[in-house]
């Protein structure tokens, strides 16, 4: 497990970006004080933005959706809901990897290596 | 090889039926030559009057303009044919080019027809027929206005009269009411259009004209039109029994003659009161020679002067051209008068000739209504009807001709909303939109089997409501009905957390003062869920409309989609641009300085965007406040290109430097934006100000454009560019400045508060009840009594404004959402790659990754 940061810096239901090692994750803070992690390159631009997109819930399910292109993942398993008609960029796997979040004090630990 | 169809005329059926056979002749059999009269192109008679209003002749246009492009059609304007030669099969235009045909269709129209009365000749009479009539008449009024005798501050009104109390009577005279003179109408008969309603309609009719300043005087016959002495222009007319009635214009409607005379010398047979007779086929008795709209005589049976028949025609020779056997099925002659104001309309058998026909009728003189139903002696079958002064019920009832009624047909008289009328269903036959011939059953077939959702699709798919509008509440109606029942969801509702649309939520979270998303979803919201990408923004944008201070102030933040949230334009590459605001595009040397140095310390890329502003791209999340910094100290501010709220008010350089301006188009734009700046909307608005009528600002594209006139400013609202481009429409004229400013507050508060979510002002204006009538009442008018209200919230806007990007600098949380890593705010994301292009760094295309340049 790797300690990210304190649960305090992050914002209930915005999501901020983390480095993990030399991976960027992207971490949100549910109002539940949860945190999910998912990978920060979004499938559908190659950007590195999914932590700037909003956070909220489909059918009670939280979510996220990219700023860019708006698809909807499901921020627990990673899963894209709704691609709105696009494909994924070459390369790229079209749901987000997620990692395990532990708070632990009111630290936010991450295990290293995705597990999906 | 191609078949020649030469069609003498330029009107709107000559239009319709270009336009069928170029939507149906899929191989291209036939190459069309239109020979019009005039000098426009193809233009929408019907709504004549409104270019009163809307003074632009182009936005009388009909249909696609791209018709005219096409390589098989050729339109020839002021080119009308003075000869045909039959046995040649040619046509000889008045430039004596001679064009040859394989068939010819005669689409003449008609031409008002002027009674032989002295002095009908006389400078100062006109008549009400062709765009070229309604120019000419409006260039007299000016000119006489400009003329008339004034003494002590008071100027004599300029007096017109009207001959011929019939529809187009009415709407001459209404056109006279709205160049500023006044008008008296003069029919011979009876009562106002006899030809249409009965006398108690007529009564009522008078009632509401007279209530709105127009004066009517019955069983008045005309027997001389006299000369001023003064000016030898039109100056009096003679009535019957001995009555004289002064007038500088007159304008004479007692009717149309068919315009026959090329066939008449080409020895084509016409009927007795004129018209071109043609068979069920609108073939004359020359095989090759046909005859549609009002010139044709089908059966013998006289002409019809409205154009719904003349479309009908039109389809029929189409169809027979291409080898079908399509028959006239014979005249809709349900007709609306198109007048602002006036609700008048007749259909069927309004004069209950029908043998055993029973008249139902419902009159309240106080509020100035008159309806009346014929129905069949069993009182089953609807056989007609007259509608004054109230017609909402006639695009539902219209179709029902000659269907049987629900229930007691007298309830379907009572006025709307009184809870009695019973609802009707439509037969798929019914006609809904004659102008465009659209039966409810394919209405209904545009949604089930064309896959329309909503009424602008149904619209472009059916053509049902595109030419007068007047069944478009009918054609929603039907196409909600369908949805719904096709299980399609049709509500309003924003998304699954909030059943209701924008604007309700809007009004919902106004009254009910509510201040979080927190409160609002739990009062408004569905279940349990805690929003998401579509609410969220919507209420974000709500509550900054309301104003509740900074938009990233407690949980406000969380709410805002990522421009908003960092202030600045997420690009592709996950980057932002920054665009300070220049108001009005007016901007000093030194700022040009600022702008330039920081680009060049930051090392951004810089581009003049379309809003006469400065956009610099390529800044990371964690420069934003170092960026920002700056252009603060240097008195720069934010310009709000990201938000959905005013973006810029662009400006032509006016009468301060330009030889043709005639207003300060600069300082007003400045003024404007400066007093807009930050106003969160339901999409983002954008303003233009031109300093004369030759419109360098391109205002006309925009929401809200401003043009100086040399007595002040027009406005015009609802324009947009972008991927369905629309010019605005002019809105009101010659404003003083204060004015100009009120219309506008109130004109974008409207709009703020009612349009739905993502809908620019061009879309909301043409889903607003009553579109821009009931919008300039609202705003001109305050028919709503709300315009205190708007002016208040537009006050509390201006007087909250505070620079966004200043208050962020001034606080140390609100910063802290601009680090780049949690872990490590001030490591740049190490994926970005640029390479140089032209002199700047431009985002690296994946080939170039390869050999990556780094920031």
């Amino acid at each position: 497990m790797t300690a990210i940061c304190r649960l305090a810096d992050l914002a209930v239901e915005r999501g901020a970006a983390g480095l993990l090692g030399e991976t960027q994750i992207a971490l949100f803070r549910l109002p539940d004080d949860t945190v999910r992690a998912v990978q920060q390159r979004d499938p559908y631009s190659g950007a590195n933005v999914m932590s700037r997109g909003i956070v909220g819930t489909r059918g009670g399910v939280p979510t996220v959706a990219s700023p860019m292109y708006k698809q909807v993942f499901d921020l627990t398993t990673g899963r894209c809901l709704d691609a709105v008609g696009y494909s994924p960029r070459p390369g790229l796997a079209p749901d987000l990897a997620t990692w395990p979040v532990e708070v632990i004090d009111g630290v936010v630990h991450v295990r290293s290596g995705p597990v999906s | 090889m191609a078949r020649r169809l030469v069609v003498v005329g330029g009107g709107m059926v000559a239009q319709r039926l270009v336009e069928a056979l170029r939507a149906r002749d899929e191989t291209g059999i036939w190459e069309v030559t239109v020979l019009a009269e005039e000098a426009s192109k193809p233009y929408d008679r019907v709504a004549l009057t409104s270019y009163f209003s809307a003074r632009d002749a182009e936005e009388l246009t009909l249909g696609d303009p791209a018709l005219w492009d096409d390589e098989l059609v050729t339109l020839r304007r002021d080119a009308a044919v003075v000869e045909i030669d039959r046995a040649a099969r040619t046509v000889t235009d008045r430039l004596g080019r001679v064009h040859g045909y394989d068939e010819l269709v005669l689409a003449t129209g008609s031409s008002a027809a002027v009674p032989p009365i002295p002095g009908a000749d006389l400078s100062g009479v006109f008549v009400y027929r062709t765009l070229d009539d309604v120019a000419a008449l409006r260039g007299w009024v000016e000119e006489k206005r400009a003329s008339a005798p004034s003494a002590n501050g008071w100027q004599r009104p300029v007096r017109g009269a009207v001959i011929g109390g019939g529809l187009l009577g009415l709407e001459a005279a209404g056109a006279l009411k709205a160049l500023g003179a006044q008008a008296t109408v003069l029919q011979a008969t009876t009562h106002l259009m006899n030809a249409q309603i009965d006398l108690g309609g007529g009564e009522a009719l008078k009632r509401i004209l007279q209530g709105m300043g127009i004066a009517v005087r019955c069983e008045a016959l005309t027997s001389r039109i006299r000369a001023s002495r003064r000016t030898g222009h039109v100056g009096s007319i003679d009535l019957g029994e001995g009555g004289r009635l002064d007038a500088d214009v007159v304008v004479i409607a007692t009717g149309v003659r068919p315009r026959d005379e090329l066939a008449r010398a080409a020895g084509l047979p016409v009927g007795e009161r004129g018209g071109i007779v043609v068979d069920a086929g609108c073939r004359t008795t020359d095989p090759r020679i046909w005859a549609v709209g009002e010139v044709a005589n089908v059966g013998g049976n006289g002409c019809v002067g409205l154009v719904a028949p003349g479309y009908a025609m039109a389809e029929v020779v189409v169809d027979r051209l291409l080898g079908g056997e399509a028959t006239y099925p014979g005249a809709d002659t349900a007709t609306k008068l198109k007048l602002q104001g006036v609700d008048v309309a007749s259909f069927g058998d309004p004069f209950a000739s029908t043998p055993g026909s029973m008249e139902l009728v419902y009159a309240d003189p106080v509020a100035g209504v008159y309806k009346k139903l014929v129905v069949s002696d069993d009182t089953r079958t609807l056989l007609g009807g007259v509608f004054v002064g109230d017609a909402a019920q006639y695009a539902s009832l219209r179709p029902m001709l000659g269907a049987e009624l629900p229930g007691d047909p007298g309830q379907l008289l009572l006025p709307e909303g009184s809870g009695a009328a019973p609802s009707l269903e439509l037969p798929d036959s019914a006609s809904v939109c004659s102008c465009n011939n659209v039966s409810a059953g394919e209405i209904r077939d545009a949604v089930t089997e064309h896959g329309c959702t909503d009424l602008a699709g149904v619209k472009a798919c059916t053509r049902a409501g595109t030419t007068c509008g007047s069944c478009l509440p009918l054609v929603k109606k039907i196409t909600t009905t369908e949805l719904e029942r096709a299980g399609v969801e049709v509500s309003n509702a924003l998304c699954e957390h909030f059943e209701v649309s924008r604007a309700q939520l809007f009004d919902a979270v106004r009254v009910a003062d509510l201040h979080t998303f927190s409160e609002i979803i739990a009062r408004f919201g569905t279940g349990p869920g805690r929003g998401c990408d579509i609410c969220k923004p919507t209420v974000a944008s709500i509550l900054a409309s309301l104003g509740n201070g900074h938009i990233l102030d407690g949980e406000q933040a969380t709410l805002q989609d990522t421009n908003d949230h960092v202030l600045a334009n997420m690009q592709k590459d996950g980057t932002y641009s920054v665009v300070p605001r220049i108001p009005g595009g007016e901007i000093t040397p030194d700022q040009l300085l600022v702008i330039g140095q920081v680009a060049k310390d930051f090392g951004l890329y810089t581009k003049i965007t379309g809003g006469q502003r400065i956009d610099m791209f390529g800044a990371r999340i964690e420069q934003l406040p170092l960026i920002w910094q700056r252009l603060v100290e240097h008195g720069m501010e934010s310009g709000h290109a990201y938000g959905k709220s005013l973006r810029t008010v662009k400006s032509c350089v006016g009468s301060t430097w330009c030889r043709y301006g005639v207003q300060d188009s600069v300082g007003m734009a400045v003024e404007l934006e400066l007093r807009y700046r930050g106003l969160r909307s339901p999409h983002k608005i954008k303003l233009g100000v031109s300093g004369c009528a030759r419109e360098c600002a391109e205002a006309r594209s925009k929401d809200v454009g401003v043009i100086a006139t040399e007595k002040g400013w027009n406005v015009y609202v609802g324009g947009n560019g972008g991927f369905n481009p629309r010019h605005a429409t002019l809105f009101a004229e010659d404003l003083d400045d204060a004015t100009l400013i009120r219309t506008i507050d109130r004109f974008l508060m409207y709009y703020v508060r009612t349009a739905d979510r993502l809908q620019r002002t061009a879309a909301w204006v043409e889903d607003h009840e009553g579109g821009i009538e009931a919008i300039r009442e609202v705003v001109m008018e305050d028919s709503l009594g709300i315009g205190f209200d708007l002016d208040a919230a537009m006050a509390a806007h201006v007087g909250s404004y505070a620079d966004e990007w200043r208050a962020v600098l001034e606080d140390p949380e609100k910063l802290r959402r601009f680090g780049s890593f949690v872990n490590a705010p001030d490591t740049p994301d190490p994926d970005l790659a640029y390479v140089s292009e032209r002199g700047q760094l431009r985002p690296a295309s994946e080939a170039e990754r390869a050999g990556q340049v780094r920031v």
